[in-house]
């Protein structure tokens, strides 16, 4: 089972108090694929995705157990380098989160803090990411003007640049394009796939169709348990549990 | 139902409307009053001069030495406060953020100190210096001084830091951020605009007090050289020319007044300036 997983979550328990948030998660996560994660508000996605990359830590009362595996590494061992393994993992949060300075400085702001480089290659760097992220167009002659002036969906291309930049080889993304418009949402949409096959991408959504149109495989979550997974063709037309069944013809929410 | 409604709607209006009012009468009362009082006294001889011999029977002379030694003594007082509250707020609200126990702790003993009245910190700050065996200097009220505004500016750039949203914390660690580069990279900038307010508010206290200065920074009728040197400061100067029966005195105690209400006007005009420039770059959450 090993075999072809970048990310290997075994037996994750995660509670809050008595509260069980997460229930006995076991997640195949494939290597170069889209992975998306769906369910019902509340179901445990976006805390799944935090605790791949120890975000948890920020909140005591989530007590985590199990192992999640992400090459040879056991990321909830304490005692790991807990910057180094995000370093591999670029975020992208359901709203736009900024940093509070330029946009030429938001994208250098990783480049920076993994090590020093001379002006001119820092600038080609920082294109380089812009371009990826669909934005270099809009704001090349706008470097120096704050990133709070970009709009939102400007501001998530920005967040995607800059996690393009520390180079990661893991991309989680909560729900990314739930506060954008459609045509911001199709660019995000388009750029994961053709991201795709470089970078390992993690998607939470709780939108079917998005699900259907970027997935490789999907993982079906339900009040903190994961129902189903599998490849996308065969969830979607071969739903196996009757929980997903309902899901996907929408008798909840 | 609805009526009640709409006369208690009025009657918070109008409650409002005369708290502003009343707000709004006893500042320009007391600017009026200082001004009436001590706009006639005020001359360049009583900006650019020390007192001379008379002075304090309303011969010639000025108050320079008593600007001079609240600018010393605040602006110094103000700096040594930043260098202790900005890392301690940081650590509190970044590092410790998980720990809301030992954060809860440490924000209760800073409301105690808070609360502490100035001339306790001035008694405790004498009583320091008599057992070293020194005397009263400009140093020994700058210590003190900052001891008295540490609390007071922990706590303010506490609250403008509760306001960091976990995501923009979620988001910088996750590209790789220590805890100390989210700190002064990206929180100390989100967060200048309101830091400039805590520390105008903190250097007000400062400029402001007499108590804690009285025993400590001492006064003295010349400008102080050296941290070694007492030092006056515009309030006791106000204090010591109120007390005086010779109206030309008293009626300096209000130009004194003035100068040093000018000068917390111009610096808070300055600091809002100043805030300005950062306030670009702040996110809006």
């Amino acid at each position: 089972m090993h075999q072809g997983c970048k990310i290997h979550i075994e037996n994750l328990n995660l509670t809050i108090g008595k509260q069980s948030i997460l229930k006995d998660i076991n997640i195949c996560i494939p290597e170069g694929k889209i992975t998306v994660i769906i369910g019902p508000s509340g179901c445990g996605k976006t805390t799944l995705l935090k605790t791949l990359n120890r975000l948890t830590d920020l909140y005591p009362e989530m007590k985590v157990s199990g192992s999640i595996v992400i090459d040879d590494q056991n990321v909830l061992e304490s005692g790991q380098d807990i910057t180094e393994i995000r370093k591999k993992m670029g975020l992208l949060s359901q709203r736009p989160y900024p940093l509070p300075m330029n946009i030429f400085n938001n994208v250098a702001f990783g480049l920076r803090i993994s090590g020093r480089l001379s002006k001119r290659i820092l600038h080609k760097r920082v294109q380089h990411y812009l371009e990826q992220a669909n934005l270099w167009e809009e704001v090349k002659n706008r470097l120096h003007e704050p990133a709070s002036k970009l709009s939102i969906g400007q501001q998530q291309r920005l967040c995607l640049a800059r996690g393009l930049a520390v180079d990661p080889e893991i991309i989680l993304a909560d729900e990314p394009t739930s506060a954008l418009d459609p045509i911001s949402s199709q660019t995000i949409e388009h750029k994961f796939l053709e991201l795709r096959g470089k970078y390992t991408i993690v998607l939470v959504t709780h939108f079917l169709q998005q699900a259907q149109r970027i997935a490789d495989n999907v993982v079906f979550m339900y009040l903190g348990e994961v129902i189903e997974q599998g490849p996308s063709d065969e969830f979607f037309n071969n739903p196996q549990q009757e929980h997903t069944k309902h899901y996907l013809k929408g008798m909840f929410n | 139902m609805r009526k009640t409604s709409r006369i208690e709607e009025r009657f918070f209006r109008v409650l409002m409307f005369f708290s502003t009012a009343f707000i709004a009468i006893s500042l320009l009362l007391i600017v009026f009053s200082i001004v009436y009082k001590g706009l006639p006294s005020l001359s360049w001889e009583m900006l650019t001069q020390e007192p001379k011999g008379g002075f304090y029977f309303g011969k010639e002379g000025g108050i320079l030495n008593a600007i001079l030694g609240s600018f010393y003594l605040a602006i110094g007082a103000t700096l040594l406060a930043m260098l202790i509250a900005i890392p301690v707020a940081l650590f509190i609200n970044v590092h410790l953020r998980k720990y809301k126990k030992s954060t809860n702790f440490i924000r209760f003993l800073l409301d105690l100190m808070w609360g502490v009245p100035s001339i306790v910190y001035g008694a405790f700050a004498f009583g320091v210096m008599i057992y070293l065996g020194v005397r009263t200097s400009l140093l020994a009220g700058i210590i003190t001084v900052t001891l008295f505004i540490i609390p007071i500016m922990i706590r303010s750039f506490d609250e403008v830091l509760k306001t960091i949203p976990n995501g923009l914390l979620e988001s910088t660690f996750s590209l790789g951020a220590t805890l100390s580069e989210t700190s002064y990279r990206v929180v100390l900038r989100q967060c200048i605009p309101g830091f400039i307010t805590s520390i105008l508010l903190s250097f007000g206290r400062a400029i402001g007090d007499a108590a804690a200065v009285m025993f400590t920074a001492g006064f003295t009728d010349s400008i102080p050289t050296s941290l070694n040197q007492p030092a006056a400061t515009l309030p006791l100067s106000i204090f010591f020319q109120l007390s005086s029966p010779i109206p030309e005195v008293k009626a300096r105690a209000y130009t004194s007044a003035l100068v040093l209400t000018v000068i917390i006007l111009l610096i808070s005009i300055f600091a809002r300036y100043f805030s300005r420039k950062y306030e670009k770059n702040k996110i809006r959450f």
